[in-house]
């Protein structure tokens, strides 16, 4: 543990220092070692737990403990305790909630893997945990890099164009010829040779999120004070309408070219929240779900794969729609999972998750709520809500424009995204590939997402390192 | 914006709503109803990869559960396949078990509520639930000897304990081996079951329990039954005798088998009618009786009532609306009147045990994979169907049936069979139905026997009752009472 700085004195200083001393000029409301001894804590059980998962999930099934793949719980230990320290170093005053949950999933994640891996009998560089578990590196190597490089949010303010060019690129490299590779019909990935495919869709949706943060906070009062009533609502001049329509072309472009209804959601509910935040114009949201209702529709009836979708979601246990290719088979092999986990689930490495196609990626909440039950998801999501709602934190909190809109539409985006494909797996919503953040295997997924939080964890420091009176 | 941030934090809330809710009816509301969808292949896999209890004739399993490494972990195995499999059935992994297997999966897959303290403590030690073991009540000496008896002809044998209602012995041929319906090869299983499914001779079928065909004379246990029990009747009570008998609005004719008069004379009594087992005067007394006296003993009996052991048993079937000349038909076992053997053993032990009816059973206890036992079958009383008086003056007349009259093939001996022969008819052309019931030894029975051939023995339409269906009994009989 770090020793306290001189700069910084503490309150326990303070309280014990003998009446009539001199006292300590208190510089600061919050107790940082507080905070990141909390972060400590929690993230002991943390990693507790997820060790705890891997030899469950041993025992489940292997039938005994096996030291090989101790790496899988150690390793990432290691790895975010390094991101702790770091934190120490360099932010001590973020929320000391976000580490841990992030570490948490990503821990649950490793070990569903690593069970499903049993199951296909893959192991060394076959074996998707293994791998899951070099991607944590990298990701978490990558958050740290942010958390060092980044000290001050406000700077992403002047690169917001170059974010917004950076998202287009990302978006496009997919399509370029040689570089793009169709997995399962979606076009969203590149790969160089043979392997280390990634997607740059999923950090697509950070570049977005600072340059809407940024686009919103300059161009605010044009969107929101301009325009017609009607309808008891203010409706933009048309010359404004412009940014919305272009996110929207995007996002269909998205839906026809790339084919991944998913994205394309995930990346226009973003927008349309962001614009909601900065106008507070309700007829803004309208419009656009207006717009998306609409491509929607049209595509559902044009795009053969958006229709089957569709149909897959209304009708999937019907024989015709389960049998055909591009089915109902998958979804409903999910809910068959689910159903078997029931209130308590099987136990980890005692349900039968390789039943159903990539149950480590698209499907990996089934593969949970199957072993942990209806228990274990509702821990599940409750750790994704507290997730998303130390990030709202930053919006209700935060002094600066910039930083509140880029807080939550951070948080948003991960929020969207699990019910975007958990709300698909369990038939909410119609069926849309997409990664569960955190838990599913997939790199790019991995990457985005914990250099969302070590965003989030910027945010979050800043904020109270910001002098006020009143928290 | 923080108006702005509220709102969309109840949206974000709601969808976090929505997530909890969408998955509670999935994993709580549905659940059941997803399992039980045949096409979920995980209930089916459990269904194996527990290891299910074994199915136990006299401790000796005839199916239990061998280890293989594969998905299903375990392998069903059937010793003695053919011999055992119209009490086993099969467990085939593409399709729905039969036999034992359905009847009690729950108990042997170990998801029966009895089991359920076993199934939490499994759930807490870690180890693996196993199945309960059934001990069925078959005897396997009585079992094989049945089966040999029947030699190849088509048919079956079933044989009852009458003071207990416990089912000793049943067999059905031609049989089939479960283990080809068992192999972990969805090709094979499908094609095994496809080519016994298209055998004309139905090897599937268990005959003892499922097969319904006229009963013949030996229907005529029912109806004399009837007739003594109105107390409008004795065994002396006399009938006209003549060679033919022209049926009541009708233009058919019955004689008695074998043609010409019952034993001779202008009367004949009941007890030379069943002795020597005569149509006419059957069908001269089912006349004066009335299709309502005859149907309330047979139902009495157990026709017209769906039972289990806990297998389905078929409905034995006494018509509820009858002409005169149907009527008169049914006296004699024909017309529409079908019966299973396992219901015609349970005529001859109710006869057997002074007139009251068992519950037949065919399972004698569960056990618990510890084999504690964790359900034992009691012998439970269906209902008294006749008086005792009744009963031993049945038996007598069923006893000089065997000794002096039609079913004379069954005599064994130094011992006193009761008994009574069957040769019913089918469409015109058909072979006929060749049928033994009866129990032995007449003053204190221990075994009750009925005997059924079908497609006419291979003889078409000359075999009868007493030359192909008595001598099998008496040889079952012969090999557990001269022991």
């Amino acid at each position: 543990m770090m020793p306290p700085s001189n700069s910084r004195g503490t309150a326990t200083d303070a309280a014990q220092r003998p009446q009539g001393a001199k006292p300590v000029r208190v510089r600061r409301l919050h107790l940082p070692q507080k905070l990141r001894n909390l972060e400590l804590f929690l993230l002991l059980i943390a990693c507790g737990i997820n060790a705890a998962a891997v030899v469950l999930v041993q025992l489940g099934a292997l039938g005994h403990v096996d030291t090989t793949l101790v790496l899988l719980g150690a390793g990432l230990s290691v790895l975010v305790l390094c991101m702790h320290v770091v934190l120490r170093l360099v932010a001590r005053d973020a929320d000391p909630f976000i580490l841990p949950i992030a570490s948490l999933l990503n821990g649950i994640g490793i070990a569903m893997i690593y069970r499903i891996d049993i199951a296909n009998g893959d192991a060394g560089w076959d074996s998707s945990a293994v791998r899951q578990t070099v991607w944590s590196a990298l990701a978490i190597a990558c958050a740290i890099a942010v958390l060092l490089i980044i000290r001050n949010h406000r700077v992403l303010f002047r690169y917001t164009y170059v974010a917004g060019f950076i998202a287009v690129v990302l978006l496009l490299l997919p399509l370029v010829p040689g570089l793009g590779r169709e997995v399962s019909g979606a076009r969203v990935w590149i790969g160089i040779g043979s392997f280390a495919t990634f997607q740059p869709g999923e950090i697509a949706k950070i570049a977005l999120a600072v340059f809407f943060a940024g686009y919103l906070v300059r161009n605010r009062d044009s969107l929101s004070m301009v325009g017609k009533r009607f309808l008891g609502m203010r409706f933009p001049r048309l010359r404004d309408l412009g940014p919305i329509l272009v996110v929207w072309a995007l996002s269909m472009s998205v839906i026809i070219f790339q084919r991944d209804l998913g994205t394309a959601l995930l990346y226009f509910g973003l927008f349309l929240v962001m614009l909601y935040l900065a106008t507070g114009r309700l007829s803004w949201v309208l419009l656009g779900m207006t717009l998306f209702l609409g491509g929607a529709v049209i595509a559902s009836q044009t795009l053969e794969y958006v229709n089957g979708r569709f149909t897959n979601w209304l009708d999937a246990l019907n024989p015709d729609v389960y049998g055909a290719n591009g089915g109902s088979y998958q979804l409903v092999q999910g809910l068959f999972g689910l159903a078997k986990g029931g209130l308590i689930g099987t136990g980890l490495g005692q349900g039968r998750p390789d039943i159903t196609p990539v149950p480590q990626s698209d499907y990996i909440i089934a593969s949970l709520g199957e072993e942990l039950g209806l228990a274990g998801l509702f821990a599940i999501l409750a750790l994704y809500l507290l997730f998303v709602a130390r990030g709202f934190r930053i919006g209700f909190a935060g002094n600066d424009d910039f930083g509140k809109l880029l807080g939550v539409g951070l948080s948003f985006v991960v929020a969207l995204q699990c019910f975007i494909v958990i709300g698909g797996v369990t038939r909410v919503i119609p069926l849309t590939g997409l990664t569960t953040p955190f838990l599913a295997a997939g790199g790019s997924s991995l990457v985005a997402n914990w250099v969302i939080a070590a965003l989030l964890l910027r945010l979050s420091d800043t904020l109270r390192n910001q002098p006020r009176l009143v928290i | 914006m923080n108006r702005e941030l509220k709102r969309v934090s109840i949206v974000v809330m709601l969808m976090f709503v929505a997530l909890l809710t969408s998955t509670t009816i999935i994993q709580v509301f549905q659940a059941d109803s997803l399992t039980a969808d045949a096409r979920n292949t995980r209930t089916l896999y459990d269904g194996y990869s527990v290891e299910r209890g074994a199915i136990l004739v006299a401790g000796n399993p005839i199916a239990q559960s061998m280890p293989v490494a594969d998905d299903y972990k375990f392998q069903r195995t059937y010793s003695n396949g053919p011999l055992y499999a119209p009490i086993t059935g099969f467990m085939p992994i593409n399709g729905s078990p039969t036999g034992l297997e359905h009847a009690l999966n729950g108990e042997l897959s170990g998801t029966s509520n009895a089991q359920f303290f076993d199934k939490i403590n499994s759930l807490i030690t870690g180890q693996n639930a196993k199945g309960a073991s059934v001990e069925v009540t078959i005897d396997p000496a009585l079992q094989q000897a049945a089966w040999d008896a029947l030699g190849d002809l088509t048919g079956s044998v079933v044989v009852t304990e009458p003071k207990t209602g416990r089912i000793l012995a049943m067999v059905s041929k031609p049989g089939y081996d479960p283990n080809l319906l068992t192999v972990h090869d969805n090709q094979k299983v499908t094609d095994s079951y496809e080519s016994l499914v298209s055998d004309t001779s139905n090897p599937l079928i268990d005959r003892a329990i499922n097969a319904l065909n006229p009963p013949g004379s030996v229907f005529k246990l029912v109806v004399v039954t009837a007739a003594l029990e109105s107390g409008k009747f004795t065994p002396e009570s006399t009938f006209p005798n003549p060679g033919t008998f022209q049926l009541p609005g009708s233009s058919s004719i019955v004689i008695n088998s074998g043609g010409g008069t019952c034993g001779g004379g202008d009367t004949v009594t009941i007890a030379t009618a069943l002795r020597l087992s005569c149509n006419i005067p059957m069908a001269e007394l089912g006349l004066q009786l009335g299709d309502k006296a005859i149907r309330d003993t047979a139902e009495k009996f157990g026709f017209n009532t769906d039972y289990s052991i806990p297998l389905n048993v078929s409905q034995s079937a006494y018509p509820l609306e009858l002409d005169d000349a149907q009527l008169a038909l049914s006296a004699f076992g024909q017309t529409s009147v079908r019966a299973t053997p396992l219901q015609m053993a349970m005529v001859s032990a109710t006869i057997a045990n002074g007139g009251v009816e068992m519950a037949p059973n065919l399972i004698d206890q569960i056990l618990a994979p510890n084999l504690s036992p964790l359900q034992s079958f009691e012998p439970r009383t269906l209902k008294r169907v006749m008086s005792a008086e009744t009963a031993a003056t049945i038996t007598q007349m069923m006893v000089n049936g065997v000794q002096d009259g039609a079913a004379s093939n069954a005599r064994i001996d130094g011992v006193n069979v009761a008994g009574k022969t069957g040769t019913a008819e089918n469409a015109a052309d058909d072979p006929y139905t060749l049928w033994f019931t009866g129990f032995a030894p007449a003053e204190d029975p221990k075994y009750a026997i009925s005997v059924l051939v079908e497609d006419g023995g291979g003889l078409g339409q000359t075999g009868y009752g007493n030359l192909l269906a008595a001598p099998i009994a008496k040889q079952v009989l012969e090999a557990v009472l001269n022991k």
